[in-house]
């Protein structure tokens, strides 16, 4: 109990530290390759309830870029430049990447 | 004078064109002949202490093994801005020197990976690849020279690395890399370098990799950016465990068909051959476990770091153990619902009645026939070259734009006072003749049922009607 209580402080403090908003996050989101082209964008900010995963992010982008389906089983998701897996919580001010292989040469 | 005239141009061609090809002709055999010679000259100098001929056989004891590198005189003064570098020196040399790299493509990447592997001095070069050199390859494949242009690009490469280096073995696979091949070829050598374009192959490569254990340098281009890892070595993880999944076919694109910046894949290859001599040398800290992401257009590198080895992976997995008859029983092509060959798709979505000739659509042209032409190739595409009188609508944006057919449809007929019953026609054209089949399906479904495509596209239309239309 008292780990809990100590936890949910410091989040509070931590969110009050960032910011008024203290339910939600702003991430930047880098896109390569196929991701660049569906999209029509190199970068965008994002905002997301605090809490989100990566996969949270996801599906927020997908509903914005439909066409981003198309890749989204194929692609390297990294957080601050280091590999994560889509159940990983970002944090504010975090660059998320999604980044497809690209094949050509 | 007028006919005079023509007799003389087409003359004046002919004698061009012979003397062309004799010249072709005799350029090969130069590069063939001094290959010839070079490698007769080798086997002299390196029974000779010193290249420069200043002192000779009397000091011959000093060679060979007297410095304790291996390095003979004439490869300490080639490498020696190699041999200068206290963090590469003599050791570094020397393991190149032992070392054998195999280069699968070379194309773009392949091109500068290759130049720069012989010339530092990788003992044995292999070079793989079955395509021939055309000339839309050259703006970026710099190690094949208009010469060579209808030969194979393995003797283009082998020819430009031996001129370059003529000290190194290089071993010439002229097929295409399959299964069957893979196996063979690849475990004459230490490392592999993925200089390929396409999908089937990275898994292919990086499977035949795993099963035999060797570090695999791998390098991709397209358009704008570039990506670059070092897979299946130092416990680092392979293709498949990032990419467990292929890309489906609609994300799969090709340089033939993006578009690449030449100096892209340059980049690239370059970096390829850094990573390869690394290994090889046994130097520095290769980019395992880490990929590097080149954006050309805003100059930044991006290194982000990789996952570990997955222990799901179906190729170095814990439970995987791929063997080398599961290697050569996989349907690479399949897995990925993509060719291995570079040659691109051909649809047949329509039925023959929906669908006319280039050879059809010109005489319909010449008979004046009623009718509208929509090229629904991109706009970039269509900027580059397009037949007279069509208008271009993007097939994304078709659905979008039928009114604006429609509207061309009436104009059409009103304009050739076409007799009540009879209307005009509708034909869909585009680059190879894919997406025109998929606009007329579309077009069909939204009502104007006599859409045709034209076959083949605009490539059939410069080879069958008209050879001076440029194809890209």
């Amino acid at each position: 109990m008292d780990a809990i209580g100590t936890e949910n402080t410091s989040k509070n403090v931590d969110s009050t530290h960032e910011g008024n908003e203290n339910t939600s996050v702003e991430i930047k989101v880098l896109f390569f390759a196929r991701a660049r082209d569906v999209t029509g964008l190199t970068d965008m900010p994002l905002v997301v309830a605090s809490g989100s995963t990566a996969e949270n992010c996801l599906y927020e982008l997908m509903s914005k870029f439909p066409s981003l389906k198309e890749i989204s089983n194929c692609m390297v998701l990294a957080l601050n430049e280091e590999y994560i897996s889509e159940s990983t919580i970002v944090k504010n001010g975090d660059e998320l990447a999604i980044i497809p292989p690209i094949s050509g040469g | 004078m007028e006919s005079n005239g023509n007799e003389e141009l087409s003359r004046i061609i002919d004698e061009l064109k012979s003397l062309k090809t004799e010249k072709s002709n005799i350029e090969h055999r130069i590069s063939a002949l001094e290959a010839q010679l070079r490698k007769i000259k080798v086997k002299k100098d390196d029974e000779m202490p010193n290249s420069n001929g200043s002192c000779t056989s009397t000091v011959k004891s000093f060679v060979d093994s007297s410095f304790g590198h291996g390095l003979s005189p004439n490869m300490i003064y080639r490498y020696s801005r190699h041999l200068l570098l206290p963090s590469f020196g003599v050791q570094g040399q020397s393991n190149l020197v032992k070392s054998s790299i195999l280069v699968v493509g070379a194309g773009g990447l392949g091109a500068p990976a290759l130049l720069y592997l012989a010339a530092c001095g990788v003992g044995r070069l292999g070079i793989v690849d079955h395509d021939i050199v055309e000339l839309n390859n050259l703006h970026r494949q710099i190690i094949h020279t208009e010469a060579y242009i209808g030969w194979s690009k393995v003797e283009s490469a082998a020819a430009a690395c031996r001129s370059v280096n003529s000290t190194i073995q290089i071993v010439e696979h002229k097929e295409a890399f399959r299964t069957s091949n893979a196996l063979e070829i690849m475990s004459k050598y230490d490392i592999v370098v993925d200089a390929t374009d396409n999908v089937p192959s990275r898994y292919m490569i990086n499977d035949c990799c795993v099963v035999l254990g060797k570090p695999l340098v791998s390098g991709a281009a397209l358009g704008m950016e570039g990506q670059l890892t070092v897979y299946n070595y130092n416990g680092g993880p392979c293709y498949r465990c990032l990419f467990p999944v292929p890309p489906p076919t609609t994300a799969c694109q090709r340089c033939s068909d993006s578009g690449v910046l030449g100096v892209v894949p340059g980049v690239i290859g370059c970096l390829q051959a850094l990573e390869a001599i690394k290994i090889a040398s046994v130097i520095g800290e290769p980019l395992s476990g880490r990929m590097l992401l080149f954006d050309a257009l805003s100059a930044r590198i991006r290194i982000v770091k990789l996952r570990e080895r997955s222990s799901q992976c179906k190729a170095c997995g814990e439970n995987a153990a791929l063997t080398q008859q599961q290697f050569q029983n996989f349907d690479y092509e399949k897995f990925t619902q993509s060719p291995l060959s570079t040659s691109p798709l051909k649809l047949n979505l329509l039925t023959p009645t929906a669908r006319i000739s280039s050879k059809e659509y010109s005489e319909k042209v010449a008979g004046r026939e009623a009718h509208i032409l929509v090229d629904v190739r991109p706009t970039h595409h269509y900027k580059i070259v397009s037949l007279p009188n069509s208008m271009n609508i993007p097939l994304p944006t078709l659905e979008d734009r039928l009114p604006e057919i429609s509207s061309a449809l009436k104009k059409e007929e009103e304009r050739r006072g076409v007799n009540t019953g009879s209307s005009a026609c509708l034909y869909v054209i585009c680059r190879r003749g894919n997406d025109s089949q998929r606009a007329v399906e579309c077009l069909h479904k939204m009502g104007l049922t006599s859409a045709k495509d034209i076959i083949g596209g605009l490539e059939t239309w410069a080879h069958d009607v008209d050879p001076n239309f440029p194809t890209y």
